[in-house]
C-alpha cells in the first residue's frame, strides 16, 4: 500500500513536470495570440485556451501513467496489440477482396462523386507508392525527392498534350519514359553515394526541379501553373459535354444522357488499371533476376557485389523503373486535375509517399494499400477540420512510427527460399 | 569592387546565421548518426518566440530596445530548447533501436506537426516587426553614389555568432560535458559501458542545438523583420547543406560550411540570378557530395564489412 502511494505521488510529480514543460511550450503560441492590426502586431492573450491545453497535458500524462502502472502489475506476458497473420497467402486473399470491392464500388449505393474522388486519390498514391517501394522497400535506397518524378511526369504530360498535341494514350507513356530518362541522368551521377547522402541529394534535385518549374515562366507558366490540361479520351470518344471538332463524345455515340459522373468513373477505372499494371510489374519483377538483385543489394551491398551483381546498374534499374511509375502517376494526376502548378510537387508530397511506403512496411502490397488508405484517405475525409487535419497527420506519422517502427505489415518474405522451412 | 564588398558583408551575415543552425544538424548527426529533419522547425519556433516576446513587451509598455532584445533572446532560447528536449524525448528516444528509417519518418512527422501547429496558433500570415536596431557605418562610397555600408545589426550578428562558436568549441574541448559528448560521438556503446549517461548527453546535445537555432531565429527576426510558419524548411535545408559541405559530424566544418553557403548565396543572387538563388546551394550540395563526399573537414568514411 505504501508502495502504491509513493507511486501515485511520483506520478503526480511527473505529470506536474509535464504540465510545466507544456506551459513553456504553449505560452508564446497559444497563450500570447498575436493579431494583425493597422499599426502592426498586437497581442490578445487567450489564457483560457492556454490553461486548457496545459491542464490537458497534465491529465494525459497522469492517465498514461496510471495505464502504464496497471499494465506493469499483472505478471502475465506482455501481449502484442494485435497479432497479424503471417502467411502471405492470407494477405493475397485480403488484397484480392479489396480489389473486388474497389472494382464494384462505382455500382454500389455508397458510390458518389465524393467517394469516387477519394478512392481515385488513394489509388493515385498507390501507384506512386508501388514505384517508390521499388527503391526504398526493395532496393533499400532512401529517396526523399520522389515528387520530382511525379511532377516531371505531370508537366511532361501537360506540355506534350497542349503544345505537341499528343493524345492521352500516347502522352502518358511518353511522360513516364521522360521521367525515367531524367531518373537515369540523375541516377548515373548520384547512385554512387550511399545512405543518407543519397537521400539528401535526391531531396536537392527535387527542390531544384521545383524552383525551375517556378521560375521558367515561358515554358511552365511559373507559379500560375498550366491550365486546361486535356482530359483523356476513350477510343477517340471524348467524355466532355462539348467536344472539339473532329471528335465524337461518349454520350452522343452511345445515345446516353450526358452525365459528369461518367468521366469520374472513367478516370477511376483508368487509375485502377494503372494500379493493376504497376502491381503486376512489381510482383513479376520480384521473380526476375533483376528483382532478386534488388533485394540482395538491400540486404548486403558488399556480398551482392562479391557474387557478381553490378551495384550501380541494379540500383539504376530500380531508380529508373520507379521514376517511370511516378511519371505515369503524375501524368494521370495532370489529366485528372486539368490544372497543375509547382505547389503540387513540394517536399510534402515526397514525404507523404515515403510515409505511405514506410508505414506499409516496405513489403507486401497490402501494407501499401492499408497505409495509403490511412494516410491519404483519412486526411481527405477529414478535410473539413482544416488545420487540425495536418496537425493530426504529423502526429499520426510520429505515433505510428512509435507503435510499429517497422511498418504496419512488416513481415518480409524473401522472393525465393532454398528449402521450404516451416 | 564596392558592390563586391557589400555582397561580402551580406553573405557573411547570412552565413553566420546558417552556421548556427548547421551546428545543430552536425552535433546530432555526429552522436546519433541521424538527420534531424525537424531542426529547421526549431529555428522557426525560435524566430516566432522572439516576435511574440517583442510584441508582448511592447504591449505591456516595455520599450527600451536593449531590454526587449535581451528578453527576446532569453525567452527564445528557453522555449526552443524545451521544444528540442521534448522532441527528442517523445519522437526519437523510443526509436533508438528501430530501423534507421523510422526516426527519419518520425522527424518528418514532427516537422509537419510543428509547422501546422504554429500556423494554427498564430496564423498563416507573415508576421512583420518594426526594425529595432538601426544605424549603419558607411565604409565606402562609389562615384555614382553606391554606398557600401555595414549596419550595427550585421556587426552584432557576426560577432555574436563568432563568440558562440568559440564558446561551443571550448565547451566541447575543455569541459567534462564536452568530453562525454566526444566519447559518445566516437562510440556510443562503449561510452555507455564506461558509465557515461548517454541518454542525458543526447538530450543535452539536442538542447544545445536548439538553443543555437533559437539564437539564429532571433537574429533573423531582427535582421529581416518578418517571420512565417514556413521559414524553417528552406533554412533547415540550407543549414543541412552547410553541415554536409563542411563535413557532417565536424563542428568547425559546420561553421565554415555555413559561412560558405551564405557567401555563395549572396554572390549568386548578386551576380548570376536572384530567382535561382535557392538552386545555388543545392547545386553546391550535389557537387560536394559527388566530388568530396566526406565534406571539407570530415573524416572519410571507412567501410567495414
Amino acid at each position: 500500500m505504501q508502495c502504491s502511494q509513493n507511486k501515485i505521488g511520483e506520478l503526480i510529480a511527473q505529470s506536474f513536470v509535464a504540465a510545466l514543460l507544456a506551459a513553456v511550450l504553449f505560452l508564446h503560441f497559444i497563450g500570447l495570440h498575436t493579431v494583425d492590426q493597422a499599426q502592426g502586431l498586437s497581442i490578445s492573450p487567450e489564457w483560457n485556451n492556454f490553461a486548457l491545453c496545459v491542464a490537458g497535458v497534465f491529465v494525459a500524462r497522469f492517465v498514461f501513467g496510471v495505464i502504464g502502472f496497471l499494465k506493469a502489475k499483472p505478471t502475465e506476458a506482455k501481449k502484442p496489440l494485435f497479432v497479424l497473420p503471417t502467411s502471405h497467402a492470407f494477405y493475397n486473399k485480403v488484397l484480392l477482396g479489396l480489389f473486388i470491392i474497389v472494382v464494384v464500388l462505382p455500382f454500389t449505393p455508397v458510390s458518389s462523386r465524393y467517394v469516387l474522388d477519394v478512392v481515385t486519390l488513394i489509388l493515385t498514391y498507390m501507384v506512386l507508392a508501388y514505384g517508390l517501394n521499388l527503391v526504398v522497400g526493395l532496393t533499400g535506397l532512401l529517396d526523399l525527392g520522389f515528387a520530382a518524378f511525379y511532377g516531371l511526369g505531370a508537366y511532361a504530360f501537360a506540355l506534350l498534350a497542349l503544345q505537341v498535341g499528343l493524345n492521352f494514350w500516347v502522352a502518358l507513356p511518353v511522360a513516364a519514359i521522360i521521367a525515367g530518362c531524367a531518373a537515369f541522368l540523375i541516377g548515373v551521377t548520384v547512385l554512387r553515394l550511399r545512405g543518407d547522402y543519397f537521400a539528401v541529394v535526391t531531396l536537392g534535385f527535387a527542390e531544384i526541379l521545383r524552383i525551375v518549374l517556378l521560375n521558367w515562366v515561358s515554358l511552365t507558366g511559373g507559379p500560375n501553373g498550366i491550365n486546361g490540361v486535356p482530359r483523356p479520351t476513350l477510343f477517340g470518344l471524348s467524355l466532355e459535354r462539348t467536344v472539339p471538332d473532329g471528335f465524337k463524345s461518349f454520350h452522343e455515340f452511345f445515345g446516353l444522357e450526358f452525365s459528369s459522373t461518367t468521366r469520374v468513373i472513367f478516370l477511376y477505372y483508368l487509375v485502377l488499371a494503372l494500379v493493376v499494371l504497376v502491381h503486376i510489374l512489381a510482383t513479376r519483377l520480384r521473380c526476375l533476376p533483376l528483382g532478386r538483385a534488388f533485394e540482395a543489394v538491400r540486404e548486403d551491398e558488399r556480398a551482392s557485389e562479391a557474387v557478381g551483381i553490378n551495384l550501380t546498374r541494379t540500383k539504376l534499374a530500380a531508380y529508373v523503373i520507379a521514376a517511370a511509375m511516378g511519371g505515369a502517376a503524375g501524368a494521370f494526376f495532370a489529366t485528372r486535375q486539368g490544372f497543375i502548378s509547382p505547389e503540387s510537387f513540394t517536399f510534402m508530397e515526397s514525404a507523404l509517399v515515403l510515409a505511405v511506403v514506410v508505414l506499409g512496411g516496405m513489403g507486401h502490397p497490402l501494407g501499401l494499400a492499408a497505409s495509403a488508405i490511412f494516410l491519404v484517405g483519412l486526411p481527405e475525409i477529414f478535410r473539413e477540420l482544416q488545420d487540425y487535419r495536418m496537425i493530426a497527420f504529423g502526429a499520426g506519422m510520429v505515433i505510428i512510427m512509435l507503435l510499429r517502427p517497422s511498418g504496419l505489415f512488416s513481415k518480409r518474405e524473401p522472393a525465393i527460399k532454398l528449402h521450404n522451412r516451416k | 569592387m564596392e558592390y563586391f564588398l557589400q555582397q561580402l558583408i551580406n553573405g557573411l551575415t547570412l552565413g553566420s546565421i546558417y552556421a548556427l543552425i548547421a551546428i545543430g544538424y552536425t552535433m546530432v548527426y555526429g552522436i546519433m548518426g541521424m538527420i534531424n529533419f525537424a531542426h529547421g522547425e526549431l529555428y522557426m519556433i525560435g524566430a516566432f518566440v522572439a516576435v511574440v516576446t517583442v510584441v508582448a513587451m511592447n504591449t505591456v509598455g516595455v520599450v527600451a530596445v536593449p531590454l526587449v532584445i535581451l528578453a527576446a533572446f532569453v525567452f527564445s532560447i528557453i522555449v526552443t530548447s524545451t521544444y528540442g528536449f521534448v522532441m527528442e524525448k517523445m519522437a526519437y528516444r523510443p526509436l533508438r533501436n528501430a530501423p534507421r528509417i523510422a526516426p527519419l519518418i518520425s522527424a518528418i512527422g514532427i516537422s509537419v506537426l510543428l509547422q501546422n501547429y504554429v500556423r494554427m496558433a498564430q496564423g498563416a500570415r507573415v508576421k512583420p516587426l518594426q526594425p529595432m536596431v538601426e544605424g549603419r557605418i558607411t565604409l565606402m562610397e562609389r562615384a555614382d553614389g553606391f554606398v557600401v555600408s555595414l549596419s550595427y545589426l550585421q556587426i552584432v550578428i557576426v560577432v555574436m555568432a563568432v563568440v558562440l562558436m568559440i564558446g561551443l568549441t571550448l565547451l566541447i574541448h575543455k569541459t567534462r560535458l564536452g568530453r562525454a559528448q566526444r566519447a559518445c560521438e566516437q562510440d556510443i556503446k562503449m561510452a555507455a559501458l564506461l558509465g557515461i549517461p548517454v541518454e542525458r548527453i543526447i538530450s543535452i546535445t539536442f538542447i544545445l542545438g536548439a538553443a543555437l537555432a533559437a539564437v539564429a531565429g532571433v537574429m533573423v527576426v531582427l535582421y529581416y523583420g518578418v517571420v512565417d510558419f514556413y521559414i524553417g524548411f528552406l533554412a533547415g535545408m540550407k543549414a543541412f547543406t552547410a553541415a554536409v559541405l563542411g563535413g557532417i559530424g565536424s563542428l568547425p566544418g559546420a561553421m565554415i560550411g555555413g559561412v560558405l553557403i551564405g557567401l555563395i548565396e549572396a554572390f549568386w543572387s548578386a551576380y548570376i540570378s536572384a530567382e535561382y538563388k535557392d538552386v545555388a546551394s543545392f547545386c553546391i550540395l550535389i557537387l560536394v557530395l559527388l566530388l568530396r563526399p566526406q565534406g571539407l573537414l570530415g573524416k572519410p568514411e571507412i567501410d567495414k564489412v
